[in-house]
């Protein structure tokens, strides 16, 4: 590659007329923000007194200045973005000293998450994987909503996912996850499933879409918490629909603290669960004591994870674990993966250009279920 | 197999996936101008079997589907001793075919580690036919091993006091009997060849014709290729499964080759080719069409054959 192709759209218009007319012209011209060469600009037009790309990337400075040029009222920043990255952000615009953060105008790529959305930038070689869509060809799956007591935490009710080709006269493994709402709204799980499942790269399986309303506490390793899901859940799961029973035939899935759900639950009952998916874990630890640099709601978690780390054993029989390389946890998730496969157990690890957000982890569903529950893909020829 | 006589002497079509209208399928039909009944075997699709309106409303004369999938429920209903061994059997099978898998792993990772060293061509070609006998000779000992476990447990389990798989097979026999042509669907390639071996429907089928796609059609091969190049996860090595019903020799059936395969991946066709020899690996996309006719491959319509050179090669002719 030449020098002079290496030059960024945004140096060459500024060797230009710097019109309003041919600001306009330069934003019309490209799909923004602008991404070449392993390269992003950013953009943003209007008045203000200063523009900062707001992201979540860690290891970059969370704020990163765009700079003016000079004779219009276009902001530009322009960082490397290696091939496959997917980064969320937002520009915070600041005026009279106030700042006020805002979507990118110019780009139409949401994600959206619990707290509303994000724009997204997709790095060359990314695309959102066409089986995370809807399709005619995917029969939808049905869901039912049950609620039934709970010793451990009263009244819980949760969404239950059944395959579009349910069959009372047939068994089906279980697929447990910790924030199933979250996880049916914004990782599109719902059309993950019914894609995956009519494409035969996974079994038919019955889903439990379970929820916490105080995820913070009963996920850091909460004894109520694992004996909900083992004792109450999956009895009541199994007495109630068909549902194989062996260990290999259950699954817990969980992100973030989900993730920390899924591992403490299946160390508290070993052997129970033969399959977990854990995406970016929260799994901090100390290596010496139990001081740690995040917040006192982790402090469960460090007591938990040193407790592992120091004796890990062979809890389960296959363990996905997926985390963002642009995600603080990375450090935590790689530092794992040794870990679990010292105990003998069978381990896939998976890293991607992206970091801590849903739609991180709704692009490594397919990998990650399809590994712990291997469909008849091969075998299906239509 | 007498070297002067083929296994089959009637005309076998093979097609590729079918349009929601099933229009290539009639249209083959057509071509034979059948006027007796049609039998139709969807086992493939499993417990959507019956599904098959679009099938019938296509052809427009008497379908008669063997539902050959339920039976099989039945059967397994009412024979719970056979079908507790079977389902035994079956795992083995699994198992089996997991280890053979390993192995080609093995031989593959040797492969590309040795591809990728700087050394004379005379000598990688070299290297590239000890990875194809060695995937030959793993393919070989596969297939000899089913066939063993198979002949093992039809000595261990005779079907001489099963009357209900009996009675399944005498009622397949009548119906068949009626009809002019058979259609086979495509769908779950294991489901249907483990039906039609246990109903054991072509016994007695002699030279009427067969109209299959897909799945339907890779039964009717000698050897059965299972292959995806976009796998969720892991390679994309390509495994033999079984020997098929080998009513067309000297084809390896691949369905939907443009969307399963890469075909600008050269090399990789060419080894695959090569092992496969001397049968031709044959594509089977939507619209394409092979006629076997006594067992010999007759014609090729909108195929396309995977060459040795690793070429794709379409309008090829036998």
């Amino acid at each position: 590659m030449g020098v002079a192709s290496m030059k960024l759209a945004i140096e060459e218009f500024m060797e230009g007329a710097r019109t309003p007319e041919a600001v306009q012209q330069f934003l019309d011209s490209h799909q923004l923000p602008i991404v070449r060469d392993g390269t992003i600009t950013f953009l943003w037009r209007g008045e203000a007194d200063a523009v900062h790309l707001r992201h979540w990337i860690y290891g970059l400075a969370s704020s990163q200045d765009l700079q003016r040029i000079d004779g219009t009222d276009l902001w530009h920043l322009s960082l490397p973005l290696p091939p496959g990255s997917r980064v969320e952000y937002k520009f915070e615009i600041v005026r009279d000293g106030q700042g006020r953060w805002i979507r990118d105008p110019f780009n139409p790529n949401l994600a959206r998450d619990p707290f509303g959305a994000n724009s997204v930038a997709h790095g060359e070689d990314y695309s959102v994987p066409e089986w995370a869509h809807s399709t005619p060809e995917s029969a939808p799956g049905s869901y039912k909503t049950i609620s039934f007591p709970s010793e451990a935490f009263g009244r819980r009710v949760l969404k239950l996912y059944l395959p579009a080709r349910f069959r009372t006269t047939r068994r089906y493994p279980l697929l447990i996850v910790h924030d199933g709402e979250d996880y049916l709204n914004y990782a599109s799980l719902g059309h993950v499933l019914d894609n995956l499942m009519a494409r035969r790269e996974i079994p038919d399986m019955i889903v439990a879409l379970t929820n916490s309303p105080n995820r913070l506490v009963e996920y850091a390793n909460d004894e109520r918490h694992a004996r909900f899901i083992t004792e109450e859940l999956v009895p009541f799961l199994e007495d109630e629909f068909p549902l194989r029973t062996q260990p290999q035939s259950r699954c817990l899935m969980g992100a973030s603290f989900g993730g920390v759900a899924a591992l403490s639950t299946a160390c508290r009952y070993p052997g129970f669960y033969g399959r977990l998916l854990l995406q970016s874990g929260s799994f901090a630890f100390s290596d010496i004591g139990e001081g740690h640099r995040r917040s006192e709601v982790f402090d469960p978690v460090v007591k938990f994870m040193n407790q592992f780390r120091a004796q890990p054993s062979a809890i389960s029989e296959r363990v996905f674990v997926s985390c963002g390389m642009y995600e603080s946890l990375i450090y935590e998730n790689r530092s794992l993966i040794p870990l679990l496969k010292s105990t003998g157990m069978n381990v896939r690890y998976r890293e991607a250009r992206d970091g801590h957000n849903w739609e991180n982890w709704r692009d490594r569903l397919r990998e990650g279920l399809s590994w712990l529950f291997p469909g008849a893909f091969l075998m299906m020829y239509e | 197999m007498s070297p002067d006589k083929p296994a089959y002497e009637g005309t076998v079509v093979l097609l590729g996936p079918q349009p929601r209208d099933f229009s290539d399928l009639a249209a083959a039909v057509e071509d034979l101008q059948i006027d007796d009944p049609i039998a139709l075997i969807t086992a493939g699709w499993q417990e959507n079997e019956r599904h098959d309106g679009a099938i019938k409303e296509a052809l427009n004369q008497e379908v008669i589907n063997l539902s050959l999938y339920d039976r099989s429920e039945e059967v397994a209903l009412q024979t719970e001793d056979f079908v507790a061994a079977w389902g035994m059997r079956q795992k083995y099978l699994r198992r089996l075919q997991q280890f053979y898998r390993l192995r080609l792993d093995v031989i593959d990772d040797a492969d590309n580690s040795i591809a990728v060293r700087h050394t004379t061509t005379e000598l990688l070609e070299e290297q590239l036919e000890i990875t194809v006998s060695q995937l030959r000779h793993l393919d070989e000992d596969h297939l000899a091993r089913c066939a063993r476990r198979r002949a093992r447990f039809a000595e261990e389990w005779p079907i001489d006091n099963l009357d209900s798989l009996l009675s399944h097979r005498r009622q397949i026999a009548e119906e068949l009997d009626k009809c002019g042509a058979m259609i086979l669907a495509g769908g779950h390639v294991v489901a249907l060849l483990n039906r039609l071996r246990l109903f054991d429907v072509f016994s007695n089928w002699k030279e009427r014709p067969i109209i299959a796609w897909s799945a339907g059609a890779m039964v009717l091969t000698e050897r059965i290729v299972l292959f995806h190049d976009s796998p969720p996860f892991g390679k994309n090595l390509a495994q033999l499964l079984d020997v098929g019903f080998g009513f067309c020799p000297d084809l390896v059936a691949l369905p939907d080759l443009s969307n399963r395969v890469h075909l600008d991946e050269k090399a990789g066709i060419g080894r695959f080719a090569r092992r496969m020899a001397p049968a031709h690996c044959i594509g089977l996309d939507q619209g394409s069409r092979i006629i076997y006719r006594d067992g010999e491959m007759v014609e090729l319509i909108d195929s396309a054959r995977l060459s040795e050179a690793g070429e794709v090669q379409w309008g090829w002719r036998p």
